[in-house]
């Protein structure tokens, strides 16, 4: 036997070794895709969404014809359309003039309207066709795709997925190639190093943010009712904490790649329960998920301004929690690295 | 004796595993003292607590004796890695004027001071190459000339000359002299035998102990050796690599 299949099986054997030294990456390699296909599973293959719909100005002799038991019963159309807009309802049929019912419909999740068009139309078996001309939609229309509904959501998450991960593994280098010892054994302070982490990448992701926004609002066409400047704001407050979520989890990475395992397990799951998904349908015991990723916040945020066309005071709860992550993420990265500098 | 660094007792373990054993040892000020010993007998661990970059796990340290404190150590210090800290994707100047930025060197001064370091270390011609160009021994240079960029009191070397040529490697020592002349107090790790014969002192490790701390010429008649080599390998036989 020559030297050439000698030295392949040399190689093949210092990179299996290799492999089973670092532990975490196999189990990652073999688990996370466990992982995030029963999450899929878990979320198609949730309950169909029940639509709360509800019929305005039930006229007493219609109330025996209809089977109203899944409905609920208001009597102006005004406390209808309100609870539509806190999110009680997704839709109503006002029945005032029972010859030509008339349709109001939330509009933002096209999984949602189809939903209540699918529940209204139990109420007229027969002559179903006409109904469609009668929808009034609160938010967005009819014509909007499934595409801007998820727009969105996915803005948000294509941001926090890029800042999170090269901000990540930069200061994983940092940690790596010996230049935060050598920091470490300069004059500089923790806080300032976190401080300047934080502004450095900051003016890089504001850049990406806006180029973001700019590309899918006006060159991807996503549905947009409200002000590009807002959801600007929206976007760099998500990507501070992407970034200050990456700089924080880069201390639990010892390479690049177990960086990037960071992926499957921050990353990606919050797309699920950021609300691409309707989270109504979605299994109880996962629902807490959602309210504890800076991507749902976003995400609504988003939503209230790309297809509600809110304006900057609705925004200020969703922000706030934004800007509260960022700030703890700040705090939990000093005292991290405070663990560093010992003296 | 007036010296600038006490080590009283000191030990460090990593695990189960002990590096340093017992350490005690007084560092005179304005000396260019030597730490000696085969690789693995402690040299960087040492270095590295005299910093305060790991914390002893028994024993103590003091500068100019006071507990080692972040604010009074590190603007008076110049510390040099064993493995060159630099951000290769910049040139060297961006790498000194980053550095020399966390000492507050205002823009006038810095660039006197870059100057001046990298004309020590004979790299001025290449200043505004990107570090990845640079070879082995030229990172080890640059790492040495940001060590000596904020004028420290103090030096501490890991292993300095490490990839560079004999040649150069002389002027280098010749200007750790002259530092000293200015009044500085240089710790340099080395395993290079030449190297300690150019030492005001010497501190020989081996196995994490401590086993000699003088003057070259005094530690050579205690052992009643002719070279420093020679302690080592009459005190169980590990000969210094080269």
């Amino acid at each position: 036997m020559g030297v050439f299949p000698l030295r392949i099986k040399g190689f093949v054997i210092r990179i299996l070794k290799q492999l089973l030294r670092d532990k975490r990456t196999l189990a990652l390699m073999f688990l996370a895709p466990l992982l995030i296909l029963s999450m899929l599973s878990l979320v198609f293959n949730s309950d169909d969404y029940e639509a709360k719909v509800a019929i305005v100005d039930l006229p007493q002799q219609m109330e025996a014809k209809f089977d109203t038991k899944d409905f609920q019963l208001y009597t102006s159309p005004d406390k209808a359309l309100k609870d539509i807009k806190n999110g009680e309802l997704d839709g109503y049929i006002s029945l005032e003039d029972p010859t030509s019912p008339s349709i109001v419909i939330e509009g933002s999740d096209p999984t949602v309207n189809g939903a209540v068009m699918k529940k209204i139309q139990t109420l007229f078996p027969t002559d179903s066709q006409k109904l469609s001309d009668q929808i009034e939609y609160v938010y967005g229309s009819g014509d909007m795709e499934m595409f801007d509904s998820f727009g969105p959501v996915l803005l948000g998450f294509f941001v926090f997925f890029f800042v999170f991960l090269i901000s990540g593994v930069s200061f994983l280098r940092e940690r790596t190639t010996g230049t935060l010892e050598r920091l470490l054994a300069s004059p500089i302070k923790i806080w300032e190093m976190v401080v300047s982490y934080v502004l450095g990448f900051g003016i890089v992701t504001l850049l990406q943010a806006s180029l973001i926004s700019w590309y899918s609002i006006y060159v991807l066409d996503m549905m947009m009712r409200g002000s590009f400047f807002n959801v600007l704001i929206i976007i760099v407050s998500l990507s501070f904490t992407a970034l200050t979520l990456g700089i924080l989890l880069s201390a639990f990475a010892k390479n690049e790649l177990q960086m990037m395992q960071f992926i499957p397990i921050v990353v990606v799951p919050q797309i699920f329960f950021s609300g691409l998904f309707n989270l109504d349908t979605i299994s109880e015991w996962l629902s807490w998920i959602g309210p504890i990723t800076p991507l749902y916040y976003a995400a609504d945020a988003l939503r209230d301004v790309m297809i509600r066309g809110f304006a900057f005071e609705d925004l200020l709860f969703n922000l706030s929690v934004l800007i509260g992550f960022s700030i703890l993420f700040i705090v939990l990265n000093v005292a991290a690295l405070r663990k560093y500098r010992k003296i | 004796m007036n010296s600038i660094i006490q080590l009283n007792g000191l030990s460090k373990s990593f695990g189960s595993q002990e590096v340093l054993k017992n350490v005690s040892l007084n560092i005179p000020k304005g000396d260019i003292y030597g730490l000696l010993g085969p690789s693995g007998s402690g040299k960087t661990t040492l270095i590295k607590l005299m910093i305060g970059l790991e914390t002893p796990s028994t024993g103590n340290v003091t500068f100019k004796g006071n507990k080692l404190k972040a604010n009074e150590l590190y603007p008076t210090i110049g510390y040099m890695a064993q493995s060159d800290a630099l951000y290769d994707e910049l040139t060297a100047k961006e790498n000194l004027s980053f550095m020399a930025s966390l000492y507050g060197l205002k823009k006038k001064k810095r660039n006197e001071q870059i100057k001046k370091v990298m004309t020590t270390v004979d790299l001025l011609a290449d200043l505004n190459k990107p570090v990845h160009q640079y070879s082995g021994g030229m990172k080890r240079r640059l790492s040495l000339a940001i060590a000596l960029l904020h004028d420290p009191e103090v030096l501490f070397l890991d292993e300095p000359t490490v990839g560079i040529d004999p040649v150069l490697r002389k002027e280098i020592w010749d200007s750790f002299h002259r530092l000293k002349e200015e009044g500085r107090t240089l710790i340099i790790t080395t395993h290079v035998m030449d190297e300690a014969e150019r030492c005001d002192r010497l501190g020989l490790l081996q196995h994490g102990e401590i086993i000699s701390s003088d003057t070259p010429d005094a530690i050579k008649e205690t052992y009643g050796v002719t070279s420093i080599e020679d302690v080592f390998l009459k005190n169980g036989g590990v000969s210094i690599e080269n």
